[in-house]
């Protein structure tokens, strides 16, 4: 082709800077580890199952907040048949109490940035404000 | 038809180059509004639309008024306008971007703005706005798209897009109609509760629009030879005349109203405006400049001899353009909201990053008017029509 | 037209499209139609019948007589701003303000009258959202992200809130604040159970919703020291609010514009 050379060139160094994050977090140790959210230590039940929770506590979090703040809702009763209240900061962070060891780890991972943060409290007293 | 856009002289890539530092410049104090808040801005707890809403008002009748060509051009079959109305409905693209760009800016929560399309809700009228003002870009990118295009093709338009054009003809007038409607359906703010805010606000859209149009139009000629031909701009000056004859009359009728019928809390508006109230005589002058020169520019427009001179009708289509920015694009905004609800005078005044995003938007317009109207005269001169 | 297949499907095709606006406009309470006929054709606007027909539509008695806030008292408003987590941005251009005192003049600006009786020349009286029946703020949101609840409660949805401020410039109570900048350091003591707001929402006092979804009071009524803040449900005839209006001589702000005010101030 015409050119050829030139343009083979620049496909590859296209190629190259195109894909260079996956080269960036090949070549990093940290950045391919997967994350170790740490889980509360005196509560083995969640407000849902373990499996519907990691792939679903976003829609079950809005959920809640249209059912509290639109429809007056005041209460959740997970699977296993128990009542919670629809809080984050009140039930959430009872037990997952420090947000940046468990909601953060998997999130700063994924590259998410939710804004829960700059309303709701992460409560004062424990580290992770 | 892009490629047009990107072949020019220096001056044309000089104005762009400019054009495009103004645009920076916003985006940069836009960046600031973003991680400061709105608080950048000059507008206060009182005072909650300023000058990005202002613009926003004013800029949605430009857009409105190319009707006033494609009208007499599609309806009528009014030959003289064939150069004119293309120019006139890629103004209204620019425009209607510009407006959309203005709200956007104006808002606190923009990463939400599609929540307005998630949540319809048809007793707001700024979701009727929305729909307006995106059904109308949609409709004027259709319709340029497909006649300028046939032009290049060197063939005729498909027979489909005269009812495009004919709906876009309502559809002008009801995006400003819609816009009026956003402030004179509010019952809490007399100075914008009135009947006939909305045909204030066509008239002098039909007034800025056009008078806009007659002055790109000159400035087109003098730098690439397009002619719309001087009975075009003749009749476009008409059309100016007429539609200033009327916006003034009715803010002459406004006045009466709100003056001899003498209710204080709409009075006090006027008397901010033109006046002063509370020692603020922030907007006076500005008030009595825009009156100045709109008077100035009705006798300049009714006197054939200085309306047919094309110096005097520059001269003229700017005063009307700017009499009537200062009038919608200042006076109308915050005047609604000044006194406050509580009998209060707060002061407004665009800040410097505001004013510099609000420039930078304008930039943007001002930025595609000059791509796209390259477009057109590069083809339309190739092909010699 | 000769009915061929394509024309047969275009007939269809456009029908079924104008039925699905038809009923657009007309098949929803709020939609358009509905909402036109409702004020034309249906009541007089000024009749009680229009208001609504819930079973609970809460409201608030200010009794002015007892009221001391013209003598400095401020402890509604500091409740209210310590349990809602409000801002102090230190001027009025950025000012939060839910609950706060204006003259009595302003407040009533449609009452005038230079000959008012003495003790009411400038008496700072205290101003809230006044919840209104018929709300403008509500007719104009363009998210809903401000809607009225079925108790009257007219609520905030600060996760839809766009922040075009169009409940602000429709309120004609001055009532609404937004958030210029971000509150959060401007919180003296954040109460946790509250949430902050984040900048770029408009927020305003909702008679503290979350305490009357649980059937508490509202903070500002539990807080004042002269009991002149009364709460209570106006479609309850034995209710104290039922009782105090027609025992008492009231007033509301701005009642002439139709937005039915629920604030009830007690002359």
């Amino acid at each position: 082709m015409y050119d050829g050379g030139k343009i083979i060139t620049g496909l590859l160094i296209f190629v190259c800077l195109f894909t260079s994050p996956f080269w960036y977090d090949i070549s990093s140790k940290t950045a391919m580890e997967k994350p170790t959210p740490v889980l509360p230590a005196n509560q083995k039940e969640c407000v849902s199952t373990v499996s519907f929770m990691l792939s679903d506590h976003m829609e079950l979090l809005n959920t809640w907040r249209y059912e509290v703040v639109r429809e007056g809702k005041t209460y959740y009763t997970s699977p296993s048949g128990n009542n919670y209240k629809m809080r984050l900061t009140r039930t959430c962070l009872n037990c997952h109490s420090n947000s940046s060891e468990f909601c953060d780890r998997c999130h700063d991972y994924a590259g998410v940035n939710p804004y829960c943060w700059d309303c709701h409290n992460k409560t004062q007293n424990l580290a992770g404000k | 038809m892009l490629e047009y856009a990107f072949r020019g002289s220096k001056r044309y890539w000089a104005w762009l180059t400019f054009l495009c530092i103004i645009i920076s410049v916003g985006f940069y104090f836009y960046i600031k509004q973003l991680s400061y808040g709105l608080g950048i801005t000059g507008m206060s707890r009182d005072v909650s639309w300023g000058l990005y809403i202002a613009q926003f008002t004013f800029i949605v009748g430009i857009a409105a008024s190319a009707v006033m060509v494609v009208l007499p051009y599609y309806l009528h079959n009014y030959k003289v306008f064939s150069r004119v109305t293309i120019l006139g409905e890629f103004l209204a693209i620019s425009s209607v971007i510009m407006c959309i760009t203005f709200v956007f800016v104006d808002l606190g929560q923009p990463s939400r703005v599609l929540n307005i399309f998630l949540y319809p809700t048809p007793h707001s009228l700024m979701f009727w706005d929305v729909i307006a003002l995106g059904g109308y870009l949609v409709l004027n990118v259709i319709i340029t798209r497909v006649t300028l295009g046939s032009e290049y093709k060197h063939i005729e338009p498909p027979g489909w897009i005269r009812p495009v054009i004919i709906i876009s003809i309502p559809w002008a007038i009801s995006i400003h109609t819609v816009t009026a409607f956003l402030f004179a359906g509010l019952a809490g703010r007399p100075f914008w509760l009135t009947a006939i805010l909305a045909p204030r606000f066509l008239a002098s859209a039909f007034s800025a629009g056009p008078a806009l149009l007659i002055v790109l139009s000159m400035i087109v000629k003098k730098i690439t030879g397009f002619d719309v031909n001087d009975e075009a701009l003749k009749k476009l000056s008409l059309i100016v005349t007429y539609a200033m004859c009327i916006n003034v009359f009715l803010i002459l009728m406004e006045l009466f109203t709100t003056l001899y019928g003498g209710i204080p809390e709409d009075v006090s508006h006027l008397q901010f405006l033109y006046s002063g109230l509370d020692g603020n005589h922030t907007l006076v002058p500005w008030m009595w400049a825009s009156s100045i020169l709109a008077l100035g520019s009705l006798i300049f427009l009714i006197t054939p001899r200085c309306r047919n001179n094309y110096k005097i009708l520059f001269l003229s289509c700017l005063m009307v353009f700017f009499s009537i920015w200062i009038d919608k694009g200042l006076g109308l905004v915050i005047a609604g909201f000044t006194p406050s609800q509580f009998g209060n005078v707060v002061k407004y005044w665009p800040t410097l990053p505001e004013s510099f995003i609000a420039l930078g938007i304008w930039g943007v317009g001002a930025f595609l008017v000059t791509a796209f109207y390259k477009i057109t005269i590069s083809i339309r001169q190739e092909l010699k029509v | 037209m000769t009915i061929t297949r394509r024309n047969l499907l275009k007939m269809m095709g456009i029908t079924a499209l104008g039925t699905a606006f038809g009923k657009y406009l007309t098949a929803r309470a709020d939609s358009p139609v509905a909402r036109v006929i409702s004020k034309v054709f249906i009541e007089n606007p000024r009749s009680q019948k229009n208001r609504s027909a819930q079973k609970v539509r809460l409201a608030m008695v200010i009794d002015l007589r007892k009221c001391v806030s013209d003598q400095g008292c401020t402890k509604c408003i500091d409740a209210c701003n310590q349990a809602h987590n409000i801002p102090n941005f230190g001027n009025s251009k950025d000012a939060i303000k839910w609950i706060w005192k204006e003259r009595y003049e302003d407040a009533f600006i449609d009452q005038e009258n230079f000959y008012i009786k003495e003790e009411f020349k400038g008496k700072l009286v205290p101003v809230f959202c006044n919840n209104c029946d018929n709300p403008p703020c509500v007719e104009v949101c363009p998210t809903q992200a401000t809607f009225k609840r079925d108790d009257g409660i007219v609520m905030m949805d600060w996760h839809r809130c766009i922040g075009c401020r169009y409940c602000m410039a429709a309120c004609p109570y001055g009532s609404r604040s937004f958030n210029w900048r971000d509150p959060r350091p401007f919180i003296s003591n954040i109460n946790e159970d509250y949430p902050t707001r984040s900048a770029g929402v408009v927020e305003k006092c909702t008679w503290c919703d979350e305490r009357v979804s649980q059937g508490l009071l509202p903070i500002c009524v539990e807080a004042c020291p002269e009991k002149a803040l009364v709460f209570g449900n106006l479609n309850d005839p034995a209710s104290e609010v039922r009782r105090l209006l027609k025992d008492n001589f009231s007033i509301r702000r701005k009642p002439g514009l139709g937005t039915s005010p629920e604030i009830y101030y007690l002359v």
